[in-house]
């Protein structure tokens, strides 16, 4: 590797640790994140053409911020447009360069989860700015082309600044909702790489990762909520059984036949150590937290048999008051069918498959199955075409 | 990836000073998502050797206690140069010293 590599893969790395808050403090000064990231860039340019030469610097990241903030700076004055504009950049340049606060990088965040945007732009934006992802490296973790992510991350960019969509302190009493929001787009992330909906793998764990580095943040920098330490605790205990999803052949492995002795036990325990700071916060519990507290149930078992499936049912039963989606209500029936038996389950299955919206879910005919089976009405149960089983994330989960 | 960071004694003595910036380091890095865990390990520790059917367990020191590794760090990075990053700033923070990084394979 020469001399150049090697620096290009420094900036590259220190602008990955970094540029979720240079971003942030840049935002705060130029009041438009599009315009913040293309100084936040330039400054990157400048890193690559001067650390060759005079070696990566003392304190990376406060080298970067300062070099941006110069060029922002010149920018704004440039420009000319407010006075009020003149004084918070004084204000701003009196603080030490590295130290951006962290309501900063949480606004940045409400800033990319805006309601505004759709959910694609959304999450294009949050990984460009606050992940420090590429276009290319959003690009081939979401099995799209370059171009789509670029412009998803235009349009986002555009329409913000058209709606004016300031860098200003929140009202307290919308964290909350713009929270929420937040958490969706991380989730979004986790859950495309952990059921991966398009491509060949069941499975891509760099938006696994992405979206833990995300909640792990969001955890750190919100006000205290218990739905983002709820979140935390689902994503930090759905990673910990990732590697026994997934069979020697690619195939998809079920819950209850995964090798426990091969889940991670140190994400287990930061998922633990998680719904301890939920519980901590207290309130009613939102649905991330239910789903973190029903992963804790299947994480706590030893064996598969010695799964509380009583707590999982009644939990779904909560779950489903707060979001009746196909997906919970369907996983209710199979965890009342493990808590209660077969009968209970299909009972629950048979009044699902009279409402409208499930009639044609495609899960519900295998989940149906399985019950029928279970009750020795293998006749019945035999119809189900065998590739229409429900995947391990969709069962009782 | 992972990468599991193991430092060796420092000769520089812990002052206030340390204190702070290294508390400030651990929260930034928690907060980043990068810190997974860490801890510091006792000087001397205990080896236990086998050799066929013989089991011997040997209380330490093993080492000169400069060459002891003193505590560790597991990370979760995208790169291997954001481990080495990673590691710089923590250098830069605890004067003199080596630390080693080796990326940790499985379970993921």
């Amino acid at each position: 590797m020469t001399g150049h590599e090697e620096t290009h893969r420094t900036v590259d790395a220190v602008w990955k640790l970094e540029s979720a808050r240079v971003i942030a403090g840049l935002t705060r000064m130029v009041r438009d994140v599009g315009t913040a990231e293309e100084l936040a860039q330039d400054a990157l340019l400048d890193a690559l053409e001067t650390w060759p030469v005079s070696g990566t610097p003392h304190n990376p990241g406060a080298w970067l911020m300062t070099v941006a903030k110069r060029r922002a700076v010149d920018h704004i004055r440039r420009e000319r447009r407010r006075a009020a504009a003149h004084e918070q950049v004084a204000r701003d340049l009196d603080r030490p360069a590295a130290e951006v606060p962290n309501d900063d990088v949480l606004r940045l965040l409400f800033l990319c989860a805006h309601p505004l945007l759709p959910a694609p732009e959304r999450t294009a934006l949050t990984l460009r700015l606050v992940g420090g992802l590429s276009a290319r490296e959003t690009a081939r973790a979401f099995l799209t082309t370059e171009s789509t992510i670029t412009r998803r991350v235009a349009a986002a960019k555009r329409t913000l600044a058209e709606a004016h969509v300031g860098f200003e302190e929140l009202a307290p009493e919308a964290i909350p909702e713009r929270v929420a929001s937040v958490l969706d787009v991380i989730y979004l992330v986790f859950n495309e790489g952990y059921s991966a909906t398009a491509g060949e793998e069941l499975l891509r764990p760099e938006l696994c990762q992405e979206a833990l580095r995300l909640g792990r943040l969001l955890a750190e920098v919100a006000p205290p909520n218990a739905e983002v330490y709820g979140l935390v605790a689902l994503m930090e205990l759905h990673a910990a059984r990732a590697a026994t999803r997934i069979g020697p052949n690619g195939e998809p492995v079920q819950l209850h036949l995964q090798n426990r002795g091969r889940w991670d036990r140190l994400l287990i325990d930061r998922g633990f150590a998680a719904m301890l700071r939920a519980r901590e916060i207290g309130g009613p519990p939102g649905p991330y937290l239910l789903q973190a507290a029903i992963a804790v149930c299947h994480a706590q078992a030893r064996r598969a048999e010695d799964t509380d499936w009583e707590r999982i049912a009644s939990l779904y039963a909560a779950l489903a008051t707060l979001s009746p989606t196909p997906v919970v209500r369907l996983n209710q029936a199979v965890a009342v069918g493990m808590a209660h038996g077969a009968k209970a389950g299909l009972d629950l299955v048979d009044t699902l498959a009279s409402d409208h919206a499930l009639r044609d879910y495609h899960l519900l005919p295998s989940v149906r199955g399985d019950l029928l089976e279970r009750l020795g009405r293998h006749a019945e149960g035999a119809r189900v075409p065998p590739r229409g089983r429900p995947r391990e994330q969709r069962r009782g989960e | 990836m992972r990468y599991l960071m193991t430092t060796t004694a420092s000769s520089a003595a812990a002052d206030e000073n340390l204190h702070v910036e290294m508390g400030k380091f651990v929260e930034e890095l928690t907060a980043s998502g990068v810190l997974l865990a860490t801890g510091g390990l006792e000087p001397d520790g205990t080896r236990v050797t086998s050799s066929g059917d013989e089991i011997t367990v040997t209380d330490g020191p093993f080492a000169e206690s400069k060459d002891a590794i003193a505590g560790f760090a597991l990370v979760e990075v995208r790169s291997k140069e954001e481990a080495i990053e990673v590691t710089r700033r923590f250098r830069r923070i605890v004067g003199d010293g080596a630390s080693t990084i080796r990326q940790v394979f499985g379970p993921q």
